[in-house]
């Protein structure tokens, strides 16, 4: 990929994102904050590929796994806890409606 | 393109798609639960796609997996345990902790990108080695200021770090521009060759992170991790130059611009703009010489037993829950008592101000842990209009948010903010350990009023006592 066509795709990538939130109630932006911080995770991809592509026994295999650790620790315990705290919204009214 | 190139080309399309749509769904509350899964879902499929990939091309080789699986095992196992385990109390500093280590992975993998080049070479003279060295800085800075900004941000909202006044010397402005300088400097030498500069880049950009966090007052920590979280995103992105990955460049992006517009809505919640927040210090440390401080003349205080002979005469009561509210972690106990008034007919509803707590939304997933219908949640413009045609007012550990001072004192340094009319009811109670001020420092004229009376205690030990006396007076018995 050259470096022209990835500018376009940071750029569409960037637009893309303005334009996924308008309006969010208050409710949901701890969660929303949460599971935006869980996708940029996605680091763990840029550290995946620096453990495949290393050479053997090169210390890029170590930095690239504590990277991909810090990565997944983001990743895994932010779609979590996010989903933690959906779950209480989702137990919805019904009861108090008596 | 071969097979391999085409699986991976469909299949990364298919999660930016799905990205995509995840935050669009966490957006509204009907969606964002399924939302929440469908976007983890997605960056499973991200990883299989990259792993297929490179089993179908190069290979993967044995010791490459070894390391994939510890670093893989290592982090999703502390991350479960450490999200599966704490207190929806502190979901804020949880945020700010994961956030932090998203930051810090960006940060290594530059690191050892730079150090130990794994991507193809390109021939001297062309642009592309400028541009790989280019975005490994930038992933660099953007990395470490999210690491060392996200753990300050955590240590402040756990109370390991207060707001010391020395940080809010005019002079720390000008250390941060040393260290952006240096930053700046350090980045320089780094695209034009100078390899051991990588480390000047790291210490100079932590360091802006920390110097840049500290001053921060607690009020504004949310908009801070929303902003760091877009930071997050832009670290993401960088990584994904260097590595080559649209996929990464495009989620990064997303999650960058997506951040800040959170981090818009935030400040405007507060009537703040980014520029204040960020650069306007803390209010409490600014405030303790100018007014708004000063004494109380007029507080009545009244005990347990008359707060619930007042509530048992309501017809409407409105909870004003604050941060108070959360340290006490006594929304059960308040859902006891909401029980026992609506049982007796008595109209409950919650009053929630955008910045009650220490994130947007902490009321909300705090009081919906205590099993509080999501529709007595009313948000400050909807409820406002209504404190006038309410009997009682319970204020439980909140502050500033329900200051009148933001509305009639020009001089206040909370002019302006949007709070909550409480005193426009006909008897406020605030539940509130003792006198001291809130987060911003500042005296909360609330307090004086004639119809405000100060129940002084701890929230959770207060709202049980009010339960033993709701029960004596036959409140909620069928």
């Amino acid at each position: 990929m050259n470096f022209d066509s990835l500018l376009w795709v940071l750029l569409l990538g960037s637009l893309l994102g303005l334009e996924l939130i308008g309006k969010v109630p208050p409710t949901l932006h701890t969660p929303l904050m949460s599971g935006a911080n869980a996708i940029s995770g996605i680091t763990m991809l840029a550290a995946l590929t620096a453990i495949i592509k290393a050479e053997p026994n090169s210390p890029l295999l170590i930095i690239g796994s504590i990277s991909l650790g810090f990565a997944l620790f983001n990743v895994v315990g932010g779609f979590f806890v996010t989903d933690r705290m959906l779950a209480m919204f989702s137990r919805k009214p019904t009861k108090n409606n008596k | 393109m071969n097979l391999p190139d085409i699986i991976k080309f469909v299949i990364d399309l298919l999660a930016v798609l799905l990205l995509a749509l995840g935050i669009k769904g966490l957006s509204k509350v009907r969606s964002a639960r399924e939302a929440n899964i469908l976007a983890a879902f997605a960056m499973l499929l991200s990883v299989v796609g990259l792993l297929s990939y490179y089993l179908g091309t190069s290979g993967i080789s044995a010791q490459s997996w070894a390391w994939i699986i510890v670093g893989s095992l290592v982090g999703s196992l502390l991350g479960t345990l450490l999200a599966k385990k704490v207190p929806m109390t502190s979901m804020p500093e949880t945020v700010a902790l994961f956030n932090g280590f998203g930051g810090m992975s960006s940060l290594l993998v530059a690191i050892g990108a730079f150090l130990f080049p794994f991507n193809e070479v390109a021939k001297a003279g062309s642009l592309e080695p400028f541009i790989n060295d280019a975005s490994i800085s930038v992933s660099i800075f953007v990395g470490a200021i999210t690491f060392s900004g996200s753990i300050v941000a955590m240590a402040k909202l756990q109370g390991w770090l207060s707001t010391p006044g020395w940080t809010q010397v005019k002079a720390r402005h000008f250390v941060n521009v040393v260290f952006g300088v240096t930053s700046l400097v350090a980045f320089i030498y780094l695209i034009s060759g100078n390899i051991s500069s990588i480390w000047l880049l790291v210490i100079a950009s932590t360091l802006l992170g920390i110097g840049v966090t500290l001053p921060i007052g607690g009020a504004d920590m949310p908009v801070v991790i929303s902003l760091l979280n877009s930071y997050s995103g832009i670290a993401a992105a960088a990584a994904g130059f260097v590595v080559d990955s649209q996929l990464l460049i495009v989620a990064g992006a997303m999650v960058g611009a997506a951040g800040l517009i959170l981090t818009q809505v935030m400040c405007k919640g507060m009537n703040r703009s980014l520029v204040s927040v960020l650069f306007g210090g803390s209010l409490s440390a600014q405030t303790t010489t100018s007014s708004g401080s000063g004494e109380y003349t007029n507080i009545t205080s009244c005990s347990v037993e008359e707060c619930a002979l007042t509530l048992e005469a309501a017809n409407r009561v409105i909870v004003v829950p604050g941060y108070g509210l959360a340290v006490a972690q006594a929304q059960h106990t308040l859902r006891e008592v909401t029980k026992k008034l609506e049982q007796n007919g008595i109209e409950v509803v919650y009053a929630i101000h955008p910045v009650a707590g220490r994130m947007p939304g902490h009321m909300n997933v705090l009081l919906a842990e205590a099993d509080v219908p999501y529709e007595q949640l009313k948000e400050m413009d909807v409820v406002n209009p209504e404190f006038p045609a309410t009997d009682v007012v319970l204020v439980l550990g909140a502050n500033d948010v329900v200051n009148p001072q933001a509305k009639n004192d020009k001089s206040s340094p909370l002019y302006g903010m949007p709070v909550l009319d409480v005193q426009e009811a006909r008897t406020v109670f605030v539940i509130k350990r003792g006198m001291s001020a809130g987060y911003s420092g500042i005296k909360n004229d609330l307090f004086d009023l004639p119809n405000t009376s100060m129940v002084f205690g701890d929230a959770k030990k207060v709202l049980s006592e009010l339960i033993g006396e709701l029960k004596d007076l036959g409140v909620g018995d069928k």
